[in-house]
């Protein structure tokens, strides 16, 4: 099972660098809806070999991970984009080349520090920790670089997902419910930044976050 | 006696807050205010007093409910003699109060005036006991800010505001100086106990060094010491004169206090503290006098000399330094006697000439000197007893400035012939200093007393002027009184404050040096004497005889008129004209122009050196230093993420790239 959960792995990394490269809106939402399938799937594929958990909590928090991340939130982003009437079009502030350029820079770095980052048990795979990382640095590379407030929500969720990956090593520590409860804060999240979306367009036409500078003081 | 004094904040607290409960009903809150102050303060007089005569020493342990130690309350001599100030001087300045708050009943509401002049007594009471870090910095700030309120009593005014809000800056300023304090010796004892402040590890000599400075600037911020002197003649005036009285009198010692407890913790003294102390007190007395002479407003003018005689009490602490330091226990005892002595003393005559200032302001609604004159007429007890404290402040005989003074100056001329040369020159430079603070304070007050009380009046606010009624008049005698007795009698003074400055120089009483007191108390009653005598001939020689007034001779000018009398101004031109370099002024002239001049003015702002030219380019230079760190302040999203993923990569690589170094 081992190479299926790199196999996933490896989606999830390709889809970083495809958020990142995109230049449409909706394709991002799409791969980031597909790194969420497969994120969902990874406990399934890593702990139903060799390790005993009880199989009931991997069922929940496959179909929680699943309903949430691969459904509910790409809903409720495209259905902000469709409402808040933006562009459809990433606005990037980084060009979408030197974009792919510094992932692929976070993603060596990523690789550089799961070599010398010693943790209390060995990973289940090679992979593992260096997509882990990569995922985070490119949600924070996302971040950074969009202007755009829906391409925010891409990157917090980005962040998640490094977060989530990272927990997969520590799955025993870590109770499945804590998970669960960090999923339901992500959607919250996620909720609250639509609705707020949606009332920023409403007044002010646009949700540029680079224009939210004139509130300093 | 730790008991009756924590007896008498809890009357202090209890009363307070009954007025501030009877706040729509100003009679009743005054009447609770002042009765719970004066019992207070009566009951803390006689503990302190007793404490102080009895040498009693008594420490007081309780849980306090944070994770931050203990409350421990502690009396010393030193705490005991403070103590008796602040109850005796509060007492006194409560009953003023009562009858200056009079005036203000039905205009507005009395409660804060009161609620908050006893928190600020309890609050000091406490200051004075507490021996633990956190609770005495509590209590400082409680004291801080009732005074605040106090000051900005009359808040519809907007000179008021604006200083209540300068003295706010400077005390909170001045605070964050003592919190770092707190938090080296804090850290150095591993307690905030001032026991174990003294019984733990000594700090290193570079700790106590930087702890010194960090105390002198924040207690000296409430202090006054120059330059960060400045909030008190802006607050001053603008209080209520029974505040002026009290924060002139007692809060500013305060800063005394907290310095002299500072430098029980911090081992043996180096000779440059003494040193810098000296400077201090030579700069501050002289500025402060000098400033003093150039005011019109006669409480500016009070709180400029308050500035003066922190000068003189830093110089004798500073001596006493220097004589601790070569472990010279005569001139330390002088040192530090003197300065203790002049806290007292100060305490007493300038609530006096506070309290007189407030009946002046009572009588004619204005604090501006040129507009007053032949007082004395009107007012003849206000008149006599603001004479006494102007002998006083001017450290001239019979009276008690003088007694402070005079240890001073024997702990300098002591210092100067028994030091080390280098040493005993500073101690030298103190005398000079003194002398000339003296002779300008005397002009001063010549100024002051003469062009209020003498004279003829010169605009027609005099003419409705009236004495002080009674609860305002009795204090002033008594004050008065005690001012007298100290000075006739400056055996008994001495031996108060004896204890702590014994405490403080860790060393008896030098009998020798203390010998010329008795020769004080000669000369006091040989001119006390000679004043009556004088008096009693004169009343004698006028006895069956008529006594008519008539306006001073004009020289022959047949339409004199009070306008060409001496001015405040025109008679201190000559005395400052030599000092005009160090006071910036700003003259407005305009005219008289032409052959055939219609109008002429002339104006003269003289402002404070030290806010102008020291603080306000110091503080410019620091916002701009400041302003350059707000790039990172660019109010985008993006840049702040930046910041943070940048903070965790750098962090990531670094413990990473330690972890395989190793």
């Amino acid at each position: 099972m081992k190479d299926y959960a790199d196999l996933l792995l490896l989606l999830v990394a390709v889809s970083n660098l495809y958020i990142v490269a995109t230049s449409r809106l909706n394709s991002c939402v799409r791969a980031s809806a597909i790194q969420g399938a497969a994120l969902a799937l990874l406990p399934l594929v890593l702990w139903t070999s060799g390790f005993n958990v009880q199989l009931f909590h991997l069922a929940v928090i496959c179909a929680g991970t699943l309903a949430i991340k691969a459904i509910v939130i790409p809903i409720l982003v495209s259905r902000a984009i469709r409402e808040a009437n933006v562009r459809r079009e990433v606005d990037p502030s980084v060009s979408l080349h030197s974009s792919v350029l510094l992932a692929g820079l976070l993603m060596g770095i990523s690789f550089w520090m799961s070599t010398v980052l010693v943790l209390p048990r060995p990973a289940p795979t090679m992979l593992l920790v260096p997509v882990a990382f990569a995922t985070l640095l490119t949600g924070f590379l996302v971040l950074i670089s969009r202007r755009q407030a829906i391409t925010h929500v891409i990157g917090y969720l980005l962040i998640e997902n490094g977060v989530f990956i990272f927990g997969q090593t520590l799955a025993r520590e870590v109770p499945f419910a804590v998970e669960l409860g960090i999923l339901l804060d992500l959607l919250v999240g996620i909720f609250v930044m639509g609705i707020a979306i949606n009332h920023i367009s409403r007044e002010f036409d646009h949700i540029d976050t680079e224009l939210l500078s004139t509130l300093k003081d | 006696m730790l008991g009756w004094i924590g007896l008498s904040i809890a009357l202090l607290i209890a009363s307070a807050l009954g007025a501030a409960v009877a706040f729509r009903a100003d009679r009743s809150s005054l009447a609770i205010g002042t009765t719970g102050s004066i019992l207070a303060c009566v009951i803390g007089a006689a503990a302190s007093i007793s404490a102080l005569v009895s040498g009693l020493e008594q420490s007081f342990l309780a849980g306090w409910p944070l994770p931050i130690g203990q409350i421990h309350l502690g009396l010393d001599s030193l705490s005991a003699f403070f103590l008796t100030c602040i109850f005796v001087i509060s007492g006194l300045v409560t009953v003023y109060g009562a009858g200056y708050l009079q005036a203000y009943i039905g205009k507005r509401r009395l409660a804060p005036a009161l609620t908050f002049f006893n928190l600020r007594v309890a609050a000091m009471v406490a200051l004075v006991i507490a021996r633990d870090g956190i609770f005495f910095l509590v209590a400082w700030e409680i004291m801080s800010f009732a005074s605040f309120f106090l000051v900005t009593f009359e808040n519809e005014r907007e000179d008021v505001r604006r200083a209540g809000m300068t003295y706010l800056i400077a005390s909170q300023l001045g605070v964050a100086f003592l919190f770092a304090m707190f938090a080296l010796l804090g850290h150095n004892a591993g307690s905030f106990d001032f026991d174990q402040f003294t019984a733990g590890v000594t700090p290193s000599a570079s700790l106590a060094g930087i702890c010194f400075l960090l105390a002198v600037v924040g207690f000296g911020t409430k202090a006054g010491f120059w330059p960060v002197h400045i909030w008190l003649p802006d607050a001053h005036p603008a209080a209520p004169s029974h505040v002026s009285a009290l924060m002139s009198g007692v809060m500013i010692k305060m800063g005394i206090y907290g310095l002299l407890r500072t430098l029980m913790f911090l081992g043996n003294p180096p000779a440059w503290w003494g040193t810098l102390l000296v400077g201090i007190g030579i700069i501050t007395g002289i500025a402060g006098v000098l400033h003093a002479l150039a005011q019109h407003d006669l409480k500016r003018l009070l709180a400029y000399h308050s500035v003066e005689n922190i000068g003189i009490i830093a110089l004798g602490m500073g001596i006493g330094l220097l004589g601790q330091s070569h472990r010279n226990t005569t001139v330390a005892f002088l040192g530090y006697a003197g300065a203790l002595l002049h806290v007292l003393n100060h305490g007493l005559f300038k609530s006096l000439l506070f309290e007189g200032a407030g009946s002046i302001v009572h009588a004619t609604g204005t604090r501006d000197i040129e507009s007053l004159g032949g007082l004395y007429r009107r007012m003849p007890i206000t008149g006599l007893t603001f004479l006494v404290g102007s002998v006083a402040i001017c450290g001239l005989p019979p009276l008690n400035g003088f007694v402070s003074e005079w240890l001073v100056y024997v702990g300098a001329f002591q210092g100067g012939a028994d030091l080390p040369v280098s040493w005993g020159a500073t101690a030298i430079a103190a005398i000079p200093a003194l002398a000339l603070i003296g002779a300008l304070a005397a002009a001063c007050f010549v100024k002051a007393f003469g062009v209020v009380f003498l004279g003829e009046a010169r605009t027609s606010v005099v003419t409705n002027a009236h004495e002080a009624g009674g609860t305002m008049r009795w204090p002033m005698i008594i004050t008065a009184l005690l001012c007298a007795a100290i000075g006739i009698w400056p055996t008994g003074a001495v031996q108060l404050v004896a204890p702590a400055a014994q405490l403080l120089s860790r060393s008896a009483p030098p009998v020798e040096a203390l010998g010329s007191l008795t020769a004080i108390t000669r000369v006091a009653t040989m001119l006390a004497g000679l004043i009556l005598v004088l008096a009693i001939v004169r009343k004698v020689l006028l006895r069956g005889r008529e006594v008519s007034q008539a306006p001073t001779w004009g020289c022959g000018y047949a339409l004199p008129t009070p306008r060409m009398q001496y001015s405040a101004a025109s008679f201190v031109e000559p005395l400052l004209r030599p000092f005009m370099a160090l006071i910036p002024t700003r003259i407005r002239r305009d005219g008289p122009n032409g052959f055939f001049p219609f109008k002429a003015t002339y104006e003269e702002h003289l402002g404070d050196a030290a806010g102008e030219r020291v603080l306000a380019p110091a503080s410019r230079a620091f916002i701009q230093a400041l302003s350059r760190v707000r790039i990172i302040q660019q109010g985008r999203v993006q840049l702040y993420l930046v910041y943070i993923a940048a903070t965790l990569v750098i962090l990531l690589v670094w413990q990473l790239a330690g972890v395989t170094g190793r």
